[in-house]
């Protein structure tokens, strides 16, 4: 693809990169804004039509839950007629709200679990200095490689040997040991810690864990934020293990895409169903506005964790 | 119990565990507390580790040579017999060429669109930010809101997507029913949601240094040029990155293939939308043949290791990493 062979064009910019290696990085460095005023208009009319893909779906299924049963399907993105209804109808119809609180719950103890392990071994990884501890940090990457298929059916057969099948610990029970991605990520903002505040803390007669809890938990709070972040809205959208976990339960204890899931289907016009499509979109739109209130209170955190992967080649 | 010299005793660049004659005792058990230390604090990941990923990984590769009866809990050696049925089972082979079909539509096509996303979005000045915001937000919503929304866009008959088609004159396919069209649909789903490779890129571009980009002009390349030999080579790291992990996401893609299309199970979907993921979770947890799931998941890790060597092996030619020399 390279017109330029890569040595050459690495040539041509490895001068200029050592000298503008003091100058750091300047957050705008990536920001060129077109100097014609063509450019501009096609860079806005672009960005527009963009928007308009973007948020397409978010208008239709807007309008779509707020339709009567008979003008679900007609893409218009104002109803011919409101019906408000369907928001109190759904609460009945669908046990929208035990797939809410079922949700939240397995959802923090997730985040939380997952926050906590990750962040002890990362700085576990980032602080210390033991025999193996680059093979072992190695590892923890290459697990990331691994398909979850092949650890699938045996961790089944682990929670199915504690007897927990059924219940809500197989969702979140493996975050009690770090994930992968988390420990590489905060690993990454605990070496950005100066050393020296640690060695300082040890003069002070600092235990280990005492390093850990008063200087790298109180300065690394937005690597939490984010991991926690991460996982919250991970295990809310986990439909796998609970495909595997809970559905063979009874409807109230389904998880938000469990359920969601089970009521496209009991709900479908081609299944000999209700065909109240309108709830399955109202029902669609709720278990999505607790993922967008998480964006809207957490968004630079979202973009920040997602960012970091950039710098890990 | 601590003093200075302790501390500084245990700098990084000697190898640990192999102490100078003339080192005071009290470092060396200081650096063996510190590794102990270090050993605790990674322990549950260690402990994880063994358990449920070297442990399970065992005991996966001792399933697939066995017959597991799920009833009784027992698993009966029967040698190759999951790995033959692998070739014999026609879906197995099916599903395969779906999924590889569909990683090579989609892995090409998030890359370039999350690409020009970002170049647009690095161009639009002090908006930018309201702009990533909102090509963020598909990548909010949960995959079965997704699901449901586009499974009703997407409808052959009354969508909203096929009706846009015929404003413009086309006459859109069935996308959730012929079968040359299902992969396009869930490619068009992904694409919705690919801005988590957008923000990568962006973050990537916001680190090209500007200089590069004047030295390159003042010799006279223009917008194209500067892309190919400014910008792709010194985003090559996060580009390879990228490719690798929706590579490996593309393999193991689910969730849409099983909402749209093997949610239902009394519903028949053309055989070409049954995904390698797909057919290995109906055989795991609907069937509960665990030995063959389970040699399925070995064969997939094992076709999965291998496209990541040769993107690895094809990158070291291509891939520019800052002080690199």
């Amino acid at each position: 693809m390279a017109v330029l062979p890569p040595e050459a064009a690495e040539r041509l910019v490895q001068p200029v990169a050592a000298e503008v290696e003091a100058s750091a990085r300047r957050p705008a460095a990536g920001r060129r804004r077109p100097r014609t005023t063509v450019g501009r208009v096609v860079v806005w009319a672009l960005l527009g039509v963009c928007t308009l893909a973007f948020l397409y779906p978010f208008a239709w299924l807007l309008a779509a839950s707020l339709k009567p049963r008979s003008q679900v399907f007609d893409n218009l993105l104002w109803p011919r007629d409101v019906q408000w209804s369907n928001y109190a109808e759904v609460w009945d119809r669908l046990p929208l709200a035990a797939w809410m609180v079922n949700s939240v719950a397995i959802a923090l103890l997730a985040a939380l679990l997952v926050t906590l392990s990750s962040s002890l071994v990362a700085f576990g990884f980032a602080y210390f200095r033991f025999p193996g501890r680059s093979f072992l940090f190695g590892l923890v990457l290459a697990t990331m490689m691994l398909p979850g298929a092949v650890t699938m059916v045996p961790q089944y057969l682990i929670w199915k040997q504690l007897d927990l099948i059924g219940t809500w610990v197989p969702l979140f029970g493996m975050n009690l040991f770090g994930s992968a991605f988390y420990i590489f990520l905060q690993r990454q903002f605990f070496r950005g810690l100066p050393r020296e505040l640690f060695e300082a803390a040890r003069l002070d007669g600092v235990g280990y864990l005492g390093l850990f809890r008063h200087i790298a938990m109180p300065l690394a709070v937005p690597s939490f934020v984010i991991v926690f972040l991460f996982e919250f809205q991970a295990s809310w959208n986990n439909l796998q293990s609970a495909l595997i976990y809970l559905n063979s339960g009874g409807v109230d204890g389904y998880t938000v895409p469990l359920g969601l899931s089970y009521a496209m289907t009991s709900f479908s016009p081609t299944n000999g169903g209700q065909g109240d499509y309108q709830l399955v979109m109202v029902a669609a739109l709720l278990v999505t506005l607790p993922m967008l209130l998480l964006f809207a209170f957490g968004q630079r955190y979202f973009i920040e964790g997602v960012s970091t992967q950039a710098r890990k080649g | 119990m601590t003093d200075a010299t302790s501390i500084h005793a245990g700098r990084p660049d000697r190898p640990p565990g192999r102490s100078r004659p003339r080192e005071p005792r009290r470092a060396s058990s200081m650096r063996r507390r510190e590794a102990i230390a270090g050993y605790l604090f990674i322990s549950p990941w260690i402990v994880g580790f063994c358990v449920f990923t070297l442990g399970a990984m065992a005991y996966s590769l001792v399933i697939s040579f066995s017959d597991y009866r799920l009833a009784t809990d027992t698993a009966t050696p029967v040698g190759l017999d999951n790995y033959a049925e692998l070739f014999r089972d026609p879906r197995v082979m099916g599903s395969l060429g779906n999924t590889l079909f569909y990683a090579v539509l989609a892995v090409p096509l998030e890359i370039v669109v999350a690409m020009a996303l970002a170049l647009l979005l690095a161009r639009s000045g002090r908006a930018g930010g309201f702009f990533r915001t909102v090509f963020y937000l598909p990548k909010m919503t949960p995959a079965v809101a997704t699901a449901a929304v586009f499974l009703l866009l997407l409808n052959g008959n009354t969508g909203a997507v096929n009706e846009g088609l015929a404003l413009i004159g086309i006459d859109g396919p069935q996308w959730l029913i012929d079968p040359a069209w299902v992969k396009p649909s869930i490619v068009i789903m992904t694409l919705w949601g690919v801005s988590g490779t957008m923000v990568i890129f962006l973050a990537a571009l916001a680190n090209v240094p500007r200089e590069l980009y004047e030295a390159a002009s003042l010799d006279g390349a223009g917008r194209v040029r500067q892309f190919v030999s400014v910008t792709v080579p010194m985003i090559s790291g996060s580009l390879f990155f990228a490719t690798v992990v929706l590579t490996i996401a593309a393999l193991q893609v689910f969730d849409q293939a099983y909402l749209l299309f093997w949610r239902d199970q009394t519903n028949a979907s053309p055989e070409s939308s049954l995904f390698y993921g797909v057919y290995l979770f109906q055989q795991a947890f609907r069937q509960f043949d665990f030995g063959f799931a389970s040699a399925m998941a070995w064969l997939l890790f094992v076709i999965i290791l291998l496209i990541t060597l040769v993107q690895v092996r094809v990158s070291n030619r291509f891939v520019y990493y800052e002080g690199d020399r």
